[in-house]
């Protein structure tokens, strides 16, 4: 664990060009550039600002607001996104990066740590058009926001976990790789994000109590949308959970190592 | 071959002056595991799964590289040269055994690994030298170096797609250079940009030697073992086949490479402590080899330019289609100085019969440096030895060229010109000396 830390910090000029490279190829040679970052995901927040708020303007309770349903849909949308573009990304990190891995040697931790910086700057620029977004609808929520520091860390921590785990085996058994985004799908559906949790039926309540992503994106809801503080002992929970993914996928990497070149 | 490493420095140590090695490889070996599935492979981490059937594709290597020391990888495809190589590079992990080195291992073998297009020169080398581990500071430092020694020009500062696939070897060499390693991998494929720049990118993997850095040269060139390195390692089937001087193991490697008929490869040490390696199915073989003067007496000293006779007796012991004998002439350190056989001369001897023999006079004018030289023999058929090789005899007869009444000249070639010179004075045009 500490040698990893070490190798990171070693090769952190590798990890920013990395982190810093992937964001100007993907404007490179684009009239605006770097606007883009922020064109895409204010598109997507207006949307559904605009567009559900219309078609679904029914108000939800706790706020006030006419846009309630958009606002509650960004909240969502911002947890979310991180969570599983982070997991996508760690899914093919190894298998991606094989020609890097066959030929050079670096401490593999920093893959994953230029996957988090890349996603990471993705949900800023995501989070500051929220921001502006909801100013824009007359909705803040300025005394719950410092809580979304945490939140970014727990949700990072799950993605992470899991992404690993799933990444480490996929070099292996890349039917991982495949089924993945379905399972996906059925997390995101079943997880309240385009929907409200309180109109889930009672008997699937207790059912979807043992999603995680149920109560990670709670927590963005309670802190974007209600503007109230997330419940504490879920977000330990939820952070035990992401730290023990996290451990058993470093103790698995430590084992498919010596075999995981010869795999890719 | 299996020598123990200790055996091995012993016989070194003749050879070189050897400090304190900066690369140790002991027993090692690298297996492929196969599993009935990969489920059992990831359980086989937790427990005591044994694999369906492993693979060896190196086993039981040893060696020690000196410092300063350049090493010749030899072998045919698949022999293991790869899988050694990146095990020594560390992206391979060893199944067993171990592989010490001290200081920075550094491979010249894959260059522009992670170049990006969008990027500039510039950025691209930031990136690169980054991923060698070197810090921001350090890269600013060879900035600098980097630019002069990849002479692009303004090139450097524009984005890699524009380049020549030439310039971004510049670029990608000048980076995998920019810091002396303890340990430089070179493969091959040496072929860096155009003949000035592969000069030049010759030069500095030099200097890095005589600055102590140990070299491994993987490649199939003789001519690039034998003037680059110290000694040669020949890899065969995943082993350690000789361990030696190049041009004995680039002997040997030829052998091996003919030995498509089962036909067995023997190795003797000479008087002169060379090796000799004598290869092939034995269908036909050299009786006899002799040097003679035009008089016909028998020569081991030659003077330069001498008319002289090599007298090859050749033995059937098989009814043979067609025969084809070569010869080859080369100096002390085994390079290739002149070499020809019978089928690009046209004299192709067909229809054989067992129990004949055949006497060759090849005659020719030593016009040859002075040195020690040996004649390397071949029978087979058609055009080369490499199918149906009779018979093949390195080192089947040496002897010494002397300079005894042309003017001193260098090298192993006699090509004296007639030498004219014009001298212009400032007033006149008119040659007044020529020599």
């Amino acid at each position: 664990m500490l040698e990893s830390l070490k190798g990171t910090w070693r090769y952190r000029q590798f990890i920013t060009t990395s982190i810093r490279h992937e964001l100007v190829t993907r404007f490179a040679r684009s009239r605006i550039g770097g606007a883009w970052m922020i064109i895409h995901p204010l598109s997507m927040v207006l949307i559904y600002a605009l567009v559900l708020s219309a078609v679904l303007a029914a108000k939800l309770p706790g706020i006030d607001s006419q846009y309630a349903y958009a606002i509650y849909l960004t909240a969502g949308m911002l947890g979310w996104s991180l969570f599983s573009e982070i997991l996508n990304r760690c899914l093919g990190v190894f298998i991606e990066n094989s020609n890097l891995m066959k030929k050079l040697v670096f401490p593999k931790v920093a893959l994953p740590v230029i996957i988090t910086g890349s996603c990471l700057i993705n949900n800023l620029a995501l989070f500051v058009v929220i921001l502006v977004v909801f100013a824009i609808l007359g909705h803040f929520t300025p005394s719950t926001l410092p809580w979304l520091i945490v939140l970014t860390g727990i949700t990072v921590l799950l993605a992470l976990g899991l992404g690993l785990l799933l990444g480490i085996l996929n070099v292996f058994i890349r039917d991982i790789g495949q089924l993945m985004p379905i399972v996906l799908q059925f997390l995101f559906w079943f997880t309240p994000v385009v929907y409200p949790a309180e109109i889930v039926p009672e008997a699937l309540q207790t059912l979807i109590a043992f999603n995680p992503l149920f109560h990670l994106i709670g927590a963005y809801h309670s802190v974007l949308a209600y503007g109230h503080a997330p419940s504490v002992a879920a977000l330990v929970g939820l952070a035990v959970l992401g730290a023990g993914l996290l451990f058993v996928s470093a103790i698995l990497f430590r084992k498919a190592s010596p075999e995981m070149v010869d795999a890719l | 071959m299996s020598q123990s490493p200790h055996q091995q420095s012993e016989t070194q140590s003749t050879t070189h002056t050897r400090p304190k090695p900066l690369l140790e490889i002991r027993e090692l070996g690298k297996a492929y595991r196969r599993y009935p599935n990969e489920l059992m492979r990831v359980a086989s981490w937790f427990s005591a799964i044994k694999p369906l059937e492993e693979t060896w594709i190196l086993r039981d290597v040893n060696f020690d590289i000196a410092q300063g020391e350049a090493v010749g990888i030899v072998g045919q495809n698949g022999a293991g040269k790869s899988t050694l190589l990146k095990m020594i590079t560390g992206t391979l992990r060893p199944t067993e055994g171990y592989i010490r080195t001290h200081g920075r291992v550094a491979a010249i073998l894959e260059l522009g690994m992670g170049f990006n297009g969008e990027l500039t020169g510039r950025q691209n080398v930031l990136h690169s030298a980054g991923l060698m581990g070197f810090t921001h500071a350090q890269i600013d430092d060879a900035m600098e170096d980097i630019e002069a020694f990849a002479e692009i020009g303004d090139y450097f500062d524009q984005p890699m797609r524009v380049y020549s696939s030439g310039m971004q070897m510049r670029v990608a060499f000048s980076v995998a250079t920019a810091f002396r390693p303890e340990v430089l991998i070179v493969d091959e494929a040496l072929s860096v940009g155009d003949a000035y720049f592969q000069h030049k990118s010759f030069d500095r993997i030099r200097e890095f030697q005589r600055q102590g850095t140990s070299l491994l040269i993987v490649s199939h060139d003789k001519a690039a073992i034998q003037s680059l390195c110290d000694r040669a390692i020949l890899l065969d089937q995943g082993r350690v086949l000789e361990d030696g001087l190049p041009q004995d193991i680039m002997d040997y490697y030829n052998a091996i490479i003919a030995q498509k008929e089962n036909a067995k490869v023997e190795i003797t040490p000479l008087d002169s402590g060379q090796i000799q390696t004598r290869s092939g199915s034995g269908e036909a073989s050299v009786k006899q080899i002799s040097l003679h003067a035009t008089n016909g007496n028998a020569l081991d000293v030659v003077d330069v330019g001498q008319p002289v006779e090599l007298r090859i007796e050749v033995a059937i012991h098989a009814d043979l289609p067609e025969l084809v004998a070569g010869y080859k002439l080369k100096d002390r350190v085994g390079q290739d100085v002149f070499g020809t056989n019978t089928w690009h001369t046209h004299q192709v001897e067909r229809q054989l019969n067992a129990g004949e023999t055949l006497t060759y006079c090849l005659r020719f004018n030593a016009n040859l440096g002075p040195g020690s030289y040996s004649v390397s023999l071949s029978l087979h058929r058609s055009d080369t030895h490499l199918t149906h090789n009779y018979q093949w005899i390195d080192h089947a007869l040496v002897f010494q060229m002397v300079n005894m009444e042309k003017d001193f000249f260098l090298g192993t070639s006699w090509v004296m010109p007639t030498i004219q010179c014009e001298r212009k004075t400032a007033k006149s045009s008119a040659p007044n000396e020529s020599v």
